[in-house]
């Protein structure tokens, strides 16, 4: 059987693929879940040093892991759409980065709500929340050049050549601000610090990973889809798509 | 069971505001999301549907 | 190539040099902004000796951005900009010597000055040298850094404020070590591990990023 790589590298074949895939996602999605959160409430035991305040790992960790993720991921899609000059690609890069930018949010408020029971402060500067605060602003930089430009392919373009410079100076940034921390504040605050890892403790803090792995697609698809119907309107295949509940 | 009543697992020792703050502002952006998701949704139906009848 | 490069660089020192006023306020707002702060924060001295090398390194990281839009606005408007990318010559060369005439324009004159910016913040004598030696290491690397996000802004409404967002973050290792280098000398320590990965970094820097700025040229003009 000969498989065609590029079958679905078309938006006409593309939007009804993902239309399928979502509900999967979805579902999988709510059931890591739940079974993360019953890890992380009911079964990890209570830590010596921090007591129950340290719970907020299990959205904080898996949180920052998927802000990182999907901004590789999200920089991989716009270099393709730069290399094969590809729509989609740029679409799904787009797709992408609300979802990212929302995580890394998500981490930050988590890391502040666990900061202050844990040091007193709202807000600390250790090295990788401050690195999370800059990648809320490369994502918001790339949503914000896409936005200004009108020409799509341009925005595609011009946000996919900001994506790489970002995921190229992400490494540099961070060992910047990690030096610069250990410099000014020693290892008293540190977010590394976490407490001793029970196995039940990184178990949970693996599964709400992998929830919110596959909330991110469902999102994406989601996204990619509003997208696609957005940019080719005019296209015949849009009008002849029989009426869709959401 | 860690918990021994509803009462102290809310109360979470203590840290209830924090854990509770972060969870349940978590949910809500997410959920947020998935709305803002939906109503774009029906904003592109609304339009495609318009541009089919220009179109007829 | 030498020619080129030339070539390029003395017409924009020329057109600079007809619109001055541009670049002394550029000179200006770097001045103002580092006399702002201890107005802000008190004139207490040991504070002042203490933020001094991040109070300056900010100024000039925000008085290099605001010129960066002059990069390409001026030639993209009257047209030179796109007869530049489809010239034989290499874009990449082109772009290099643009980011030299700004750079000779707009980050060299905040070098020449910081010894006074640093005198008012009462900096010893060995933190003042190693200021000049982290600026003239480092903003070379904001012209290079920031002519990528020129690039990519080129006509787009909001430019200036956009490039900004765009250009900042990517600002923040070179802001870490030049403000580092110079923190280190103010206590007495050694900067050379500071400006030995400001020159790393700048030597990056000229061979990536006249490289993206250029892709992204060719992107903002189709």
């Amino acid at each position: 059987m000969k498989l065609n790589w590029f079958k679905y590298a078309s938006p006409v074949t593309f939007y009804p693929l993902a239309g399928k895939l979502i509900p999967w996602f979805a579902l999988a999605a709510a059931g890591l879940t739940l079974a993360g959160l019953y890890l992380s409430f009911f079964v990890a035991p209570t830590d010596f040093q921090q007591g129950e305040s340290y719970r907020i790992i299990f959205i904080h960790v898996p949180a920052a892991w998927m802000s990182m993720f999907i901004y590789v991921v999200m920089a991989a899609w716009a270099a393709a759409g730069l290399i094969f000059n590809t729509r989609l690609s740029s679409m799904m890069a787009s797709a992408l980065a609300p979802t990212g930018a929302l995580f890394t949010f998500i981490a930050l408020w988590t890391g502040a709500l666990w900061g202050k029971p844990t040091w007193g402060a709202w807000w600390v500067w250790d090295a990788r929340l401050t690195s999370e605060l800059i990648l809320l602003f490369l994502y918001i930089g790339f949503m914000a050049l896409h936005a200004a430009i009108d020409d799509p392919r341009r925005a595609d373009r011009a946000s996919a050549v900001l994506a790489l410079v970002g995921v190229v100076n992400v490494p540099i940034i961070y060992f910047s601000v990690k030096w610069w921390n250990t410099l000014h504040q020693g290892a008293s605050v540190s977010m590394t610090m976490a407490p001793k890892m029970a196995a039940t403790m990184l178990l949970g803090m693996l599964i709400m990973a992998l929830a919110c792995w596959m909330y991110s697609i469902a999102a994406a698809l989601a996204r990619v889809r509003c997208i696609i119907l957005e940019r080719e309107q005019q296209a015949e295949w849009v009008a002849n798509l029989s009426r869709e509940s959401t | 069971m860690i918990w021994n009543s509803l009462g102290d697992f809310i109360a979470m020792g203590g840290y209830g505001f924090y854990v509770w703050g972060s969870y349940l502002v978590t949910a809500g952006l997410i959920v947020a999301e998935i709305l803002l998701l939906r109503a774009r949704r029906h904003a592109v139906e609304k339009s495609r549907q318009a541009q089919a009848l220009l179109s007829e | 190539m030498k020619r080129t490069l030339r070539v390029i660089v003395l017409r924009d020192l020329l057109l600079a040099m007809r619109r001055r006023a541009d670049v002394a306020t550029t000179l200006f707002f770097f001045v103002i902004v580092a006399s702002l702060f201890p107005l802000g924060v008190g004139p207490e001295p040991k504070l002042l000796r203490a933020m001094a090398p991040g109070i300056v390194w900010v100024a000039a990281l925000l008085a290099s951005m605001l010129s960066l839009e002059r990069l390409f606005a001026a030639d993209y408007a009257d047209g030179s900009l796109e007869q530049l990318v489809l010239a034989p010559e290499p874009l990449v060369l082109v772009v290099i010597g643009k980011v030299l005439a700004h750079w000779l324009v707009s980050g060299l004159p905040l070098v020449l000055i910081s010894p006074v910016i640093a005198l008012q913040y009462d900096l010893p004598a060995e933190a003042i040298v190693t200021l000049l030696l982290a600026l003239l290491l480092g903003t070379p690397l904001l012209s290079l850094i920031g002519a990528i996000g020129a690039a990519l802004t080129v006509g787009v409404r909001g430019g200036g404020v956009l490039i900004s967002l765009l250009v900042l973050p990517l600002y923040v290792p070179v802001l870490i070590f030049g403000a580092g280098a110079v923190d280190a000398s103010t206590i007495g320590m050694e900067a050379g591990g500071h400006l030995s990965i400001l020159g790393a970094l700048l030597l990056l820097g000229m061979v990536l990023a006249p490289w993206a700025t250029a892709a992204a040229l060719r992107i903002s003009l189709e």
